[in-house]
């Protein structure tokens, strides 16, 4: 696959404010792109500027082989949904989809059956005389979506498309939207704040802090290679140690030295750790083995999460930790049970500060 | 980034949008400052008119009368406004919509009109003439009566607004935490209502201040700025001088202006998309005390009005009280004629029709396009400055713009076309504020959407941004419909004999002694203006449903 969307050395000032710092990526097409970040991050600004709904202050953009750097909005081929919907209500559904396809030179025939068959792609074949006030939320979304995706663009952005709605409704529709995209292999950008969503939605995820790119790379990467203690903060839950160097493979935390697999060179590190690779001890033979207070027990469902004092050589520190609900109950820890945990050598990773 | 089509035409609309303006406000106001510091010449003489006008004790009076009148008119007022407005809006008592449409009457007649009323009434020959127990009418007193009629519906409306923002969860929080109701008023009503109530003292002050056809009608030989006006143009032929008064007069007006726009900004911080609307509770006692004060207003309010109305039927007052029709016979009096009245339903027709488009197309441009930032804050800046210049100075200004020999425009001097420019401009600015309030409630990606469809933004603006706006479309038709009706002020310098207006012959009937032709012909214009508006209320209740009915969530 080529390279259908490249964004180079955006920056964006919105007068003292630097919004986007020097940003640069590349999209492939029919690719599925995150854009994902904590609010204030800059990312609806990079969306918007991909749109021509705001111009960069420097940079460069390339479609298809085309600079659209400083094309107004309505001269760039792209397809938007935004998080209010933004469906025109005094338009039934039928001339919402049909709306873009108008001045197009078809004749009706042509149009009606574009919208039938969008209609039918996104499931709302029975609403199309309806206004956007008789549509729940999810149903206007739909249709936003299918008003986006009429006049075939070459790219789709979604602006926190999934935001507004119920949880439950969220979930079906982000599956659906990830199908759809699947389906109609339209190389698609979507901003959100919300990890879950990236993770199962995108074939690769672009995460911004403070207007810079962190870190890009599949769902999977993000989460087990995190490069920087805010990637691993923000994708999941994680421990953040400061560590120091002890050897290549060996280094010391809060006074204990612990084994490490990476191939450490810097002195002062930041070290890293997933709940879920922490492992409770029963034979003994396990590495970097500590002991700890179980503090609190929270019940996730299938999963508990444990909130443990550890005794590191020289203060004691609190590691979060995920057990398997059954483990627990089965051997009946508690809160004040002492525990011996393994911080396993394969499992802590270096990353930036 | 590069221009796309929709970018040059919104410069173009927002360049003719803006020389409108220019031509229609800017231009007229340097021509009247100017004027103000030439001799009659028109040679440059610097301050020496405002030496001679600050060294006549009678005109200089005048500043401290308009003051005295403004600032007590706007203390009663606003009282008097505010507790009606709080029964409307947290009483639970009965008529409520009743006592609000009684409420808005006044805004539906011409200033003066209540100045005759009040002759009627309480004048040489009137019907309670003993209450005055020997005060004059003619006066003060007249003047401050016959204002706070004429300026309650401006102050209760906005009073009202500000009260029925005021967050219904912070009246549960006051609740929870055992408030007395006194305490909630002074905590949790007042702080929120009270930009609003600061906003219409102002509004108050400036319509007073500005207002000429009630000292005019009812002043006797207490002399005001705005007359001062008047008479140095009108009765003198002085207009360096009526420049000057002007000028003097815009200063308070400016100043009532800055004051509302500052307030009105912090009023807006208030009230957030997350504020839930307060809803009244039941109390007997309060609700009664509250229906017996409305019942009082009310009754002020239509005596005037109905004082006018009867006083227009009787065929020779005080001495032949049989009812007829006589006074309605225009055409036998000076003034006029019926012609003036259909001149006024052409003008308000006029002024509803362009004003509308002219001022709808340019809040459009204000808050919805995405380019041009310059161009949009400067269209903005123009469209909120006829709130500060008075009508009569308006008036005024134009006679030195337009009728100046070198204007090329000049061929509009004495033409209908003048009278709605004016009109339109001098009633400019709140119809600029409803129409972007009413733009800012539409989702802005609506411009976004369409632009990434490939849609021009007029395709947008027609099919999308019209149809969902007609409710305040209608609202800005009417009020320039009814402005356009009752405004005396800007368009007393500007009327020709062929384009006599209804208001003005008002004015002028009553200025030469037909004081009940003039209340006859005050009444067409008020029966008139509600006519409209009960038309009004069965379009938007009756058709405007039909043709809205993607608002209702059923099917």
């Amino acid at each position: 696959m080529e390279q259908y969307l490249s964004v180079k050395n955006i920056n964006k000032y919105f007068g003292d404010f630097q919004a986007l710092k020097n940003v640069s990526f590349d999209v492939k097409e029919g690719e599925f792109v995150c854009i994902l970040g904590p609010s204030g991050c800059g990312k609806t600004t990079l969306l918007r500027v991909i749109a021509g709904l705001e111009s960069q202050s420097e940079g460069l953009i390339n479609q298809n082989n085309k600079d659209i750097s400083l094309l107004p909005p309505d001269q760039r081929d792209f397809g938007i949904v935004f998080q209010s919907y933004a469906l025109f209500p005094n338009l039934s559904v039928k001339n919402n989809i049909s709306f873009g396809l108008k001045t197009r030179k078809k004749n009706k025939e042509t149009i009606d059956k574009r919208v039938d068959e969008l209609l039918e792609l996104v499931g709302l074949s029975d609403h199309i005389n309806k206004f956007s006030a008789q549509l729940s939320g999810g149903e206007q979304q739909r249709v936003a979506l299918a008003r986006a995706l009429a006049p075939s663009p070459g790219l789709l952005l979604l602006d926190e498309p999934l935001s507004a709605l119920d949880a439950k409704v969220r979930q079906h529709l982000r599956l659906e939207i990830k199908n759809l995209q699947r389906q109609l292999g339209v190389t698609t950008i979507m901003v959100t704040h919300d990890q879950e969503e990236a993770l199962t939605m995108a074939d690769r995820i672009i995460l911004m802090n403070n207007g810079v790119i962190e870190q890009e790379g599949s769902p999977q990467d993000l989460y087990s290679k995190p490069e920087t203690a805010f990637s691993a903060n923000f994708i999941g839950t994680t421990n953040l140690f400061k560590a120091k160097r002890i050897s290549e493979n060996s280094l010391e935390i809060n006074g204990s030295i612990l084994e490490c697999n990476e191939n450490i060179k810097d002195d002062l590190l930041t070290i890293t750790i997933r709940p879920e690779d922490i492992k409770i001890c029963e034979t003994g033979s396990e590495k970097n083995i500590l002991k700890g207070t179980i503090k609190e027990l929270e019940f996730l469902g299938s999963n508990i999460r444990g909130h443990i004092e550890v005794d590191f050589k020289s203060e004691k520190t609190n590691v979060i930790c995920n057990f398997a609900s059954e483990y627990i109950l089965n051997n009946n820890i508690q809160n004040n049970s002492s525990v011996s945990i393994s911080l396993q050598p394969h499992a802590l990773k270096v990353v930036k500060a | 980034m590069k221009k796309s089509r929709d970018d040059y035409l919104t410069i173009f609309f927002i360049s003719i949008i803006g020389i409108y303006i220019l031509i229609a406000l800017a231009f007229p106001m340097y021509a009247i400052l100017s004027k103000s510091v030439e001799n009659k010449d028109g040679i440059f003489i610097g301050f020496e008119n405002y030496q001679s006008y600050f060294s006549n004790p009678a005109l200089v009076y005048s500043i401290y009368n308009s003051l005295f009148i403004s600032i007590i008119t706007m203390v009663i007022t606003i009282s008097l406004a505010f507790v009606f407005a709080y029964a409307l809006t947290k009483s639970c008592m009965i008529g409520k919509s009743v006592f609000r449409s009684i409420a808005m009457i006044p805004i539906l007649v011409p200033s003066l009109l209540s100045g005759i009323s009040l002759i009627y009434l309480f004048g040489k020959q009137g019907i309670f003439r003993d209450l005055m127990m020997g005060y004059d009418i003619y006066g003060p007193i007249g003047i401050i009566i016959a204002e706070v009629f004429y300026t309650f519906p401006h102050a209760l409306l906005i009073i009202i607004t500000a009260l029925s923002i005021g967050d219904a969860r912070l009246y549960e929080a006051a609740k929870v935490l055992r408030s007395k109701s006194i305490r909630t008023f002074f905590t949790v009503t007042l702080p929120s209502a009270k930009y609003g109530v600061i906003s219409a003292a102002f509004v108050v002050f400036t319509l007073v201040i500005t207002d000429f056809g009630i000292p005019k009608v009812i002043g006797g030989q207490f002399n005001v700025l705005a007359v001062d006006v008047y008479k140095q143009v009108i009765g003198q032929q002085n207009f360096e001088m009526g420049a000057v008064v002007s000028v003097v007069l815009i200063f308070p007006a400016l100043l009532a202006f800055v004051v509302d726009r500052i307030v009105q900004r912090k009023q807006v911080a208030i009230l957030t998309s997350r504020s839930v609307v307060h809803e009244p509770n039941k109390s007997k006692k309060f609700d009664l005390i509250m229906l017996i004060y409305c019942s009082v207003i009310s009754v002020f309010i239509l005596t005037i009005i109905g004082m006018c109305l009867y006083a227009s039927l009787v065929t020779f007052w005080p001495y032949n009280l049989s009812l007829s029709l006589d006074n309605y016979q225009f055409d036998l009096m000076d003034g006029g004629g019926w012609d003036s009245y259909y001149n006024s339903i052409r003008m308000a027709c006029y002024t509803a029709f362009f004003g509308t488009i002219v001022v709808f197309t340019g809040a459009y441009f204000v808050e919805k396009s995405r380019s041009v930032k310059t161009g949009r804050s400067i269209l903005h800046l123009l469209s909120m400055m006829p709130m500060a210049i008075p009508g009569l100075v308006l008036g005024l200004a134009y006679i030195f713009f337009f009728n100046h020999p070198d204007n090329p425009l000049n061929f509009i001097y004495g033409t209908m076309a003048i009278l709605v420019i004016c009109t339109i401009t001098h009633f400019y600015t709140v119809s600029h504020l409803t129409a972007l309030t009413s733009l800012k409630q539409i989702d802005n990606e609506f411009e976004h959407v369409s632009s990434s469809l490939k849609q021009p933004f007029y395709k947008t603006f027609f099919r999308v941004t019209v149809p969902i706006s007609l409710p305040a479309i209608f609202e800005i038709g009417i009020y320039f419909f009814v402005n356009a009706m009752t405004t005396v002020s800007a368009v007393v310098f500007l009327y020709s004999s062929k384009t006599n207006l209804a208001s003005v012959a008002v004015l002028n009937m009553d200025d030469a002694g037909d004081i009940a032709p003039a209340a006859a012909m005050g009444m067409m214009i008020f029966y008139t203006n509600a006519a409209v508006r009960i038309i009004y209320v069965l379009i938007t209740k009756k058709i405007l449903v039909r043709f809205q009915k993607w608002r209702t969530k059923t099917v």
